[in-house]
Parts: C-alpha cells; sequence; structure tokens
C-alpha cells in the first residue's frame, strides 16, 4: 500500500496542513498585535512577534522529535508521562512564579514554561490508556470514579494555582467518556444542571424550583409504567438542591468580578447606566474587543491596518484576545477562514480517531477533539461576548510559548498514533 | 449514536461563531471613519484667517495669537485646583462649574475650559500646563482690529454654537465662526480650510506617532484677504458726525454699487468683541435696550420715508403718464379730498409744477399726482398693483439682495393689501392719499432709500448694493455687477433730477449747499408715534435726508436718517452735506456746519419717552 511504501505519507497531512494554516495566521495576527512604531524586524525576540517566531521554529523541532518516536512509546509510558506532569504542577506550589495573579508558571533563565498546558497532553495519554484497558468498563461506576479522578487531580491542581480558565477545559473529557459508554444519565443530569443552573440565575431559585418540580410530577403522573416515587422524590431533591446551591455558590463562593462576568453574560443587571458602567470597567476587554471585531466589516481593514490593534486598544489582544485582530484587520471574511479551519480540523480528528483500531488510539483522538473543541468554544465565543469571559487561549493561534508546544505535542502524538494504525493488529 | 454527540455540538458551535461574527461584522457594522475613531487622536491646524482691507487698501482687520485651554474630561488627573484656578484667574466655583458643562457635553472629546487667553496668561500657564493631565492649550487666531469704526460692517467672530457644530461638518467644539457683518458673509473665503493631522493612540490615550506616516493629514489653507467697498476715512467722518444720534447713514456709488459706508450710531468698537471680556461685552451691549448698539439702524430700522418719497410717487405718476412734467397746481396750504378730507402743506403757497413741487416738497401737488394716477385705472386695487410693481422694481419692499447677512423687507402696499386691510370699504386713492407723502403703509430701509437714490441718479438702473470690492483669488458675484433695471424710462428722470437739484437752490435745502459741486438731494421729515403707557404719543420727527453728487456724473448716492432729529434739512441733510464733501474733496470746508453737527447731542430728546414725564416735541 501506499501509506506504507513512504513513511511520511503515513501521516495525515489534511490535518497538517489546517495546523500549519492556523499557525502561519496566528503569527501574522500577533505581528499586528504586537508590533510598534512603522518598522518590524522579524528576529527582535524581545518583541511577541520575534519571541513566537522563535517558538515556532522550535516547533518544528518537537514535531520531529515526536514523530520519530515508536507510537508505543506513548501507550506504554502514559502512566509515567501522567505522573512527571502532574508533579510538574504540585511543584508550582514550591516553585511557581506568580504572573497576573495565577501561579502557573516556572521560571527557567529567560523563558517561562507553563506546565499546565502540557498537562492536558498528559490526561489525554492517561485516560486513554485507562479507558483502553480491558478490565476497564466506564459503565461501571468504581471506573466512573477511577475516571473521574484522572481528570480531576490536573484540575484541582491548576484551579489551586487560580487559574480557573485552564481549569474548565478539563470538563472536555466528559465527550470522550460519553463516546466510550458514559451512561446517558451523565448527559440529561449535565444539561439538567445547565438548565438549571441558568434559569436559577436568571430567574431566581424559588421559581426554578418550583417550575422543576412540577415538571418531573408531571412526567411522574403521565407515565403509562409508574416510575417509582422514590426515584421521583430524590430526583425534585436533587433538582431543588442545585437550584438553591447554584443561587449560593453564585453569591458567596465565587469571587465579584467572576459574579459580575456572570451577571453581564445572563443580563442580570436591569439598571442600564450600571450595566454601561460594567461594560466600561469589568469588562473593558471585552468592549475592546468587541468594538475592534465589529469595526473589521465585511474584509477588514487590512493586515497592519488596524486602529484598534496599532492603538492596543485591546489588552491581551496577542494572547487571549488575538481573534479580535483578525476581526478587525480581516473581517468577516478572515474570522470566518479562522472558525471553518476549526470546525475541519475538528471533524478530521474526529473522523479518524473513528478510524482507529486501537482503543487507546481512538480515545486520545476523541480526547484531543475534545479539548481544542472547548479551548476554541470558549475563546471565540469569549471575545465575541456569547459567553462569559474565561482566559484560556485559542490554539496555535495566541502567543506563547508553553502553549504552543502544548497543543502541538496534543495534536502530533495523535497525527503519530493515526500513522500507524495500519500496522496495528 | 453516541459519535454525533460532539459531531453535532461542533457544527452547531461553529455556525452560531459565523452567525455572530455575520451580526457584529456585517449586519450591524459601523462604517469606518478616521473622524470617528477614537483611537485616533485628531489635531487641527488652524490656517490664517484673512485679512480685511477697505476700498483704499487700507487695513482694518488683521489677526493676533490667542491661546484656547482645552479639557478631555475623562483624562483629567486629581490637581491642585487653587493654583490651577489661579492661573486661570478663574475661581473654584467657575472651575466646578465649566468642567461640570465640560463633562455634560462629553468626557472624552475635547472642549474649551477657557478662551482667548492673552500672551501673558499663556506665558504664565504654559510652563507649568504638562502638572494638568487632561488639560492642554490650543492656539488659534484672533481679529486684531486696526480701527474702532465700522463694527457692524466688519461684524465679528466668536466661538461656534452647537447648533452650528450639528449642522456643518467643518466645525468643531470652540471653533471661531464669523458672526455678524462681513465675518459672517465671507466666513468661508475669511476662514481658509484648516489642516488636520491624524494621531495614532493607545488605550492609555497616548500619542503614539503619525497615523500611516501622515498620508491623511492635510495642510491648512490660507484664508483669503478680501477687500471691502467701505471708504475707512467716510466711515469714521460718518461715525463721528452720527456721535450723540440715532440713526443711520447709507452711501453707495451709483455706477458699481458699492457700499461706501454703512454706518450706524450709536455703534461700538469693535475690539470689545475680542478675547476674555467679549462675553461680558456682548451682554453689556446686547442688554443696552435705549441705545441698542448691536442693531445695524442702515439695515434694520424701517421707518415710513416721508417727503423723500414723493420723488418716487412722482415717477410712477409720469411713467404711467397721469401727470407730465409741466401738469401744474395751485397749492392754497391745504388739499382738500373726499368729502372732509384734508391735509396740511407747509411749502408756502402757489402756482407749483413738478420741478417747484420737489423743491418746495409740495404735498398737495403729490397728493394730486398720487390720486391721479390711482384714478387711472377704475379699480384701485389694480391701480395699487401697478403703482406697486414700479415702487418694488427700485429694490422696495423685498429684501435688496446685498451681502450682509441681516435686513428688512420694509413695506410697499398692493390692492391685496388694502382689500384686506378694508374688507368692508370700496376703497380709493383718496383713503391711501398719505403714501403719496411717503407717510401712509409704506416702509423702507435707509439702505433702501440709499440704493433707490443710486437708481435716480443712474437714470433708471441700480446695481444691487454690495459690501465686498475684491476676493483674492476669486471673482465677487455676477450679481453683484448686474444691472437692476427699474420699470421707469430714463427720460422721466431729467425733470425728477432738476426738482432735486433745486431743493438746494430755492428748495427746502437752500442753506446746505455744498461749494464746488452741484448736489441733488431731497429732504424728509417723518412724523412718528410710540406708546408710552398705552397711550399714542407722538415724538419728535424723524430727520431724513436722500442725496447724490456731483449731479451730472454721480460719485455717491445716499440716504440719512436720523431718529427724532426733526425736520429733514436740520440734522440729516447737513449731514449729507458734509458726507457728500468730505468724499469727493476729501476734506471739508464746511466747517461751522460740521462744528454744528459734531455739538448736537439729541440724547435728551431720547430720553424723553423714559421720562415718564410730559414733554414737548418738535423744537
Amino acid at each position: 500500500m501506499y501509506r506504507e511504501t513512504n513513511r511520511y505519507f503515513r501521516f495525515d497531512w489534511i490535518t497538517i496542513i489546517i495546523f500549519l494554516l492556523l499557525v502561519g495566521f496566528g503569527w501574522l495576527n500577533i505581528l499586528s498585535a504586537s508590533h510598534v512604531g512603522e518598522t518590524i524586524d522579524y528576529f527582535d525576540f524581545s518583541q511577541p512577534y520575534g519571541k513566537q517566531l522563535m517558538f515556532i521554529a522550535l516547533t518544528v523541532l518537537l514535531i520531529i522529535l515526536i514523530l520519530s518516536i515508536e507510537s508505543k512509546f506513548y501507550e506504554r509510558f502514559s502512566s509515567i508521562i501522567y505522573i512527571v506532569s502532574m508533579l510538574s504542577l504540585v511543584g508550582l506550589f514550591i516553585a511557581g512564579k506568580n504572573v497576573n495573579g495565577a501561579t502557573s508558571w516556572y521560571a527557567i533563565g529567560g523563558m517561562t514554561i507553563q506546565p499546565s498546558e502540557f498537562a492536558k497532553a498528559a490526561t489525554a495519554l492517561a485516560v486513554a490508556k485507562f479507558l483502553s484497558d480491558l478490565q476497564t468498563d466506564i459503565k461501571n461506576f468504581k471506573d466512573q470514579i477511577k475516571a473521574f479522578i484522572i481528570i480531576a487531580i490536573p484540575a484541582i491542581l491548576i484551579l489551586l494555582q487560580n487559574d480557573a480558565g485552564s481549569t474548565v477545559v478539563y470538563a472536555s473529557f466528559f465527550f470522550v467518556f460519553y463516546r466510550e459508554g458514559l451512561p446517558k444519565i451523565y448527559l440529561t443530569l449535565s444539561l439538567l444542571l445547565i438548565f438549571i443552573s441558568v434559569s436559577s440565575l436568571k430567574f431566581g431559585a424559588t421559581i426554578t424550583g418550583i417550575v422543576f418540580t412540577i415538571l418531573i410530577l408531571a412526567y411522574h403522573f403521565t407515565r403509562r409504567k409508574k416510575p417509582r416515587i422514590l426515584q421521583t422524590l430524590f430526583a425534585i431533591a436533587t433538582c431543588l438542591v442545585l437550584s438553591f446551591g447554584i443561587k449560593f455558590f453564585y453569591q458567596n463562593i465565587l469571587q465579584p468580578h467572576q459574579q459580575d462576568r456572570i451577571s453581564l453574560w445572563l443580563r442580570l443587571e436591569k439598571d442600564p447606566d450600571k450595566i454601561a458602567q460594567m461594560r466600561r470597567d469589568i469588562l473593558y476587554n471585552l468592549y475592546e474587543s468587541e468594538k475592534a471585531i465589529s469595526s473589521g466589516g465585511l474584509t477588514g481593514k487590512g493586515f497592519l491596518e488596524g486602529t484598534r490593534t496599532t492603538g492596543k486598544f485591546v489588552p491581551e489582544q496577542h494572547t487571549d484576545y488575538i481573534f479580535s485582530t483578525v476581526g478587525e484587520e480581516w473581517g468577516f471574511a478572515g474570522t470566518t477562514f479562522v472558525v471553518v479551519l476549526f470546525v475541519l480540523l475538528l471533524l478530521r480528528i474526529l473522523h479518524l480517531s473513528e478510524l482507529q483500531k486501537s482503543q487507546f488510539s481512538r480515545v486520545y483522538g476523541y480526547s484531543v477533539a475534545s479539548i481544542l473543541f472547548f479551548h476554541f468554544m470558549i475563546n471565540i465565543g469569549m471575545v465575541m461576548g456569547l459567553i462569559p469571559t474565561i482566559g484560556i487561549p485559542l490554539p496555535f493561534f495566541s502567543y506563547g510559548g508553553s502553549g504552543l508546544w502544548g497543543f502541538t505535542i496534543l495534536l502530533f502524538i495523535f497525527i503519530k498514533l493515526d500513522s500507524n494504525r495500519i500496522n496495528e493488529w | 449514536m453516541r459519535q454525533l454527540l460532539l459531531f453535532i455540538t461542533i457544527i452547531l458551535v461553529g455556525v452560531s461563531f459565523i452567525a455572530r461574527l455575520f451580526y457584529l461584522q456585517v449586519y450591524n457594522a459601523e462604517e469606518h471613519s478616521l473622524y470617528d475613531d477614537n483611537a485616533i487622536r485628531k489635531v487641527y491646524d488652524y490656517p490664517k484667517r484673512g485679512f480685511v482691507y477697505d476700498r483704499n487698501g487700507k487695513l482694518l482687520v488683521a489677526n493676533q495669537p490667542s491661546y484656547d485651554v482645552m479639557v478631555i474630561p475623562r483624562e483629567v488627573k486629581p490637581l491642585d485646583t487653587l493654583e490651577f484656578c489661579s492661573l486661570l484667574k478663574i475661581d473654584i466655583e467657575q472651575f466646578k462649574k465649566i468642567y461640570k458643562k465640560a463633562y455634560h457635553y462629553s468626557p472624552r472629546l475635547p472642549s474649551v475650559f477657557v478662551p482667548q487667553l492673552s500672551k501673558e496668561d499663556y506665558a504664565a500657564l504654559q510652563e507649568k500646563m504638562r502638572k494638568y493631565e487632561g488639560f492642554y492649550i490650543q492656539k488659534r487666531s484672533l481679529r486684531d482690529y486696526q480701527t474702532t469704526i465700522g463694527a457692524n460692517v466688519l461684524g465679528y467672530i466668536a466661538e461656534a454654537t452647537q447648533y452650528q457644530i450639528d449642522n456643518d461638518p467643518y466645525y468643531n467644539m470652540g471653533d471661531l465662526i464669523g458672526k455678524q457683518g462681513v465675518e459672517l458673509s465671507y466666513e468661508e473665503e475669511l476662514r481658509g480650510v484648516k489642516g488636520i493631522k491624524f494621531i495614532q493612540k493607545d488605550r492609555f490615550n497616548r500619542d503614539i506617532g503619525p497615523y500611516k506616516d501622515g498620508i491623511y493629514d492635510t495642510v491648512p489653507q490660507q484664508g483669503k484677504d478680501i477687500t471691502i467697498s467701505i471708504d475707512a476715512d467716510l466711515q469714521e467722518y460718518g461715525e463721528r458726525l452720527m456721535q450723540k444720534k440715532h440713526g443711520g447713514i447709507v452711501a453707495i456709488e451709483p455706477s458699481s454699487g458699492e457700499i461706501l459706508a454703512l454706518v450706524s450710531a450709536p455703534t461700538y468698537d469693535p475690539n470689545l468683541l475680542v478675547g476674555r471680556q467679549r462675553s461680558r461685552n456682548f451682554t453689556k451691549l446686547y442688554n443696552d435696550t435705549i441705545n441698542r448698539p448691536l442693531i445695524d439702524r442702515g439695515l434694520l430700522r424701517m421707518h415710513e420715508p416721508g417727503s423723500p418719497f414723493k420723488v418716487f410717487v412722482s415717477l410712477v405718476a409720469l411713467q404711467e403718464h397721469a401727470i407730465t412734467p409741466q401738469t401744474t397746481l395751485y397749492c392754497s396750504g391745504v388739499y382738500h379730498y373726499g368729502r372732509r378730507g384734508t391735509m396740511g402743506c407747509h411749502c408756502g403757497g402757489g402756482k407749483r409744477d413738478l420741478v417747484l413741487g420737489i423743491a418746495k416738497s409740495c404735498n398737495s401737488y403729490f397728493a394730486n399726482a398720487f390720486r391721479k394716477n390711482i384714478d387711472l385705472y377704475p379699480d384701485a386695487g389694480k391701480a395699487m398693483d401697478i403703482w406697486s410693481d414700479h415702487m418694488k422694481s427700485f429694490g422696495f419692499g423685498n429684501f435688496l439682495g446685498y451681502d450682509l447677512a441681516i435686513g428688512k423687507k420694509g413695506n410697499i402696499p398692493d390692492g391685496a393689501y388694502y382689500d384686506k386691510w378694508y374688507p368692508d370699504f370700496n376703497w380709493g386713492a383718496t383713503t391711501i392719499i398719505s403714501n403719496s407723502i411717503g407717510q401712509g403703509e409704506v416702509l423702507v430701509t435707509p439702505i433702501q432709500l440709499a440704493n433707490a437714490t443710486a437708481a435716480i441718479a443712474n437714470k433708471g438702473y441700480y446695481y444691487t448694493p454690495h459690501i465686498i470690492k475684491h476676493i483674492e483669488g476669486k471673482p465677487i458675484d455676477k450679481k453683484y455687477t448686474t444691472k437692476n433695471q427699474t420699470t421707469i424710462d430714463p427720460k422721466h428722470f431729467d425733470p425728477v433730477i432738476q426738482g432735486l437739484f433745486d431743493v438746494y437752490n430755492n428748495g427746502t435745502a437752500w442753506f446746505l449747499k455744498v461749494p464746488g459741486i452741484d448736489v441733488c438731494g431731497k429732504t424728509g421729515t417723518a412724523e412718528n408715534f410710540t406708546i408710552i403707557d398705552g397711550k399714542r404719543t407722538q415724538l419728535t420727527d424723524h430727520s431724513i435726508f436722500i442725496a447724490f453728487a456731483p449731479k451730472d456724473d454721480p460719485k455717491i448716492a445716499l440716504a440719512v436718517f436720523v431718529e427724532n432729529g426733526y425736520y429733514g434739512a436740520r440734522w440729516a441733510g447737513r449731514i449729507a452735506s458734509l458726507m457728500i464733501e468730505k468724499y469727493l474733496k476729501g476734506e471739508v470746508t464746511l466747517k461751522q456746519m460740521e462744528q454744528m453737527v459734531l455739538d448736537k447731542s439729541l440724547e435728551e430728546e431720547y430720553a424723553k419717552p423714559y421720562s415718564g414725564k410730559p414733554f414737548t416735541i418738535n423744537n
């Protein structure tokens, strides 16, 4: 077969091309968002665009390394990789460097490394390893607990470092578990949780409790085969606890700036002056990024021509808000291009995952798609004001060495696994 | 089926993102304009405002630099207000008030904080300006008047109003705009076009350099210098003659329609409306309701024309063949009309033809001419329409179209006017007979009267009066170089001009002769009334005079109007003679007459209606 005769063509080049397009286009936008003045020195390593160029160069080495390692290595050493990665997270409590309130970095020489970016790939490997074990059955409650612990460890460690955004990403493993046979009740519960949360905050805990109680009772009495009364009562109790619990969580546990983000997102605040003030002050980033995006119009102002980008109106524009540069300078054409690229990449990974013969590769591929999807959805959704502000990078696009390398490792391990599927027995 | 969950979610998210982007960037997109982009600072470079010269090349209006303290409220940081206020010479209360107003206008757009600092204040402030964030100094150019005359003609400039800013995108908050006189009429020529520099800002509002290396920046275009038709010496002389009197003088060059002098009294020093004292002075002038110095009486004072109107009545009667120059009438000192109507006459009585009628200003003669004129037609309404059209061809009864922004229409009644006035009454010539002597429903302004006088001097045509003589690099409006024909044939003017000449020989102005110059003129004395405590009270007559000279080659035509100056020859006539001599000879030999006019104050006369005591008139 062709793929066998030439080892390079065993790699899925569609995925690699999309990856290259995203990294390349991403760099152009980082250049726009971070350059100062009229002259550009591409190798000025004191500037983000120069550094990113260096990161990209190092990424090439990283890719060669990943692809040249034997596939089996990833499966065999997944547990060790996971443990090392978790230890690197724990180590942050001792030797971590605080940046912007989050203790997520190691400072090594002039560079900073963010281990949480690598923990995603490690966790994906661990999850794949665990689920592909012949003795594991995700329908089994004990195994569900074990799987949950695998993702909970990094999630909690990262949350303790005050990086709530990255924690949220671990919820993406739900898709993986569900694909591998997690009972439907969890999907129902998740959807219920989302509905109750939104409803409880928006319309109040009492109303939500009453409405859901009536719905469950209606379900109970209209079923031909009556469910047991205990089940129904349990369901009602769950709903009530959830609706009041969420309210309590929102009011007493979330920090004020998190409350404001949610309040604005759900339009809980009614006073227009207060909203305007919140938009200006608390959500200044979002306000400016939306303005930058909408000022781009259909075709944008042109590369390096964005006035709001040049004026650095959007803080963190070259990192989490890089998409607003695309919006301003490349317009609707550019933003649609990026969205379509991401959707194609995700669907391609999903498609390849389903083709895998080994469960390990399939679960890993699924994890890659889920993690990338969460980043894509949260980042772009946030920059456009569709979801509350959660600061996580746009994969392959945002400025940052750790992020770029973390996502590259995540993706290319899968490309390596995929290239081997023909040889598997 | 389980495989589909993530697949569908990805597609849904992708589609909703594109929908949202479409909404943000295409459906709801705003046209991107550099002017509205708050990432770009616009810095204006104001050009030199054009200079104003008089007809002889004398510089009247130049420029001086001025410095406005501007504020962008959003950028203001806590400051030492006490020191700042003392530098600006304002108190804390004012500071708060101005700041609040500026904030209310816009927290992020610049407003004028304190306008028009003097050079000295600027020097003191400039060194410390750096300490006050959010404040900066905008250099502008203010007017520097080289003269104290002609305030009504020159006008003034002041900050554009909110209305003007909203309606003309050229103007920004704090820009100066012509408000009156030639400053207003020739605003576009004088102001030039300001230059603009686009400066890229960052989110801390710091300048980070010219936007796109300045390719969109423009350089200012200098304002154009203009020459106005005013003769500064004549204007100055006219203002001196009118001192302590109320009224106006309008002098026109008949051969061009150029306004040689446009005197309004009382007037004010144009320098009062420059600099920081401008608004205080303006309020003071505005509130002076007795003298009303801001009213340009030459353009705005509507009055009954009195006897000078007889000249036009006779011209229309001649054109309509109601009379000929040979038509005679015996004046007995009183003119009888209708069943019991009488009109007194002061001409002394005797046999009058047209020339003598004009010279002696015989009421009876013109009442008769007017009556004959109206009685030519069976329908008095139709007759009045024709009469009215003739009058309007002299520029009466409507705006003249001169290049100053203010004016009054005056009034020339026609048939419909009286039909409305007398709905149930069959009115006729005798009903409206007082129009014949300029005392009826006819209303004119001094400039209309001067213009019509120029039309007589030209024997049947006039050029629309105008104040502009020359604009740097641009011809003046064509309408000022196009003849306006009156409806009167040139031949009818000869006897009338003879009559006007005889006014100085054996007529009402015999004692006003100007040595060596043949002057044609006509006196006018107009009764006028006011309301005191709800009672119609007669005041001293207005003194009116029209004249042109020299008779055979008219160089100047003028109308003089002196409020409550009593009979026409008394003040208006004297002033006319002096003005004519001054203009034609460059110096005045009628020293005695000049002294008499200069010494005369009518202020006592103007105080009478306000005194609250009974008073006598015409003395």
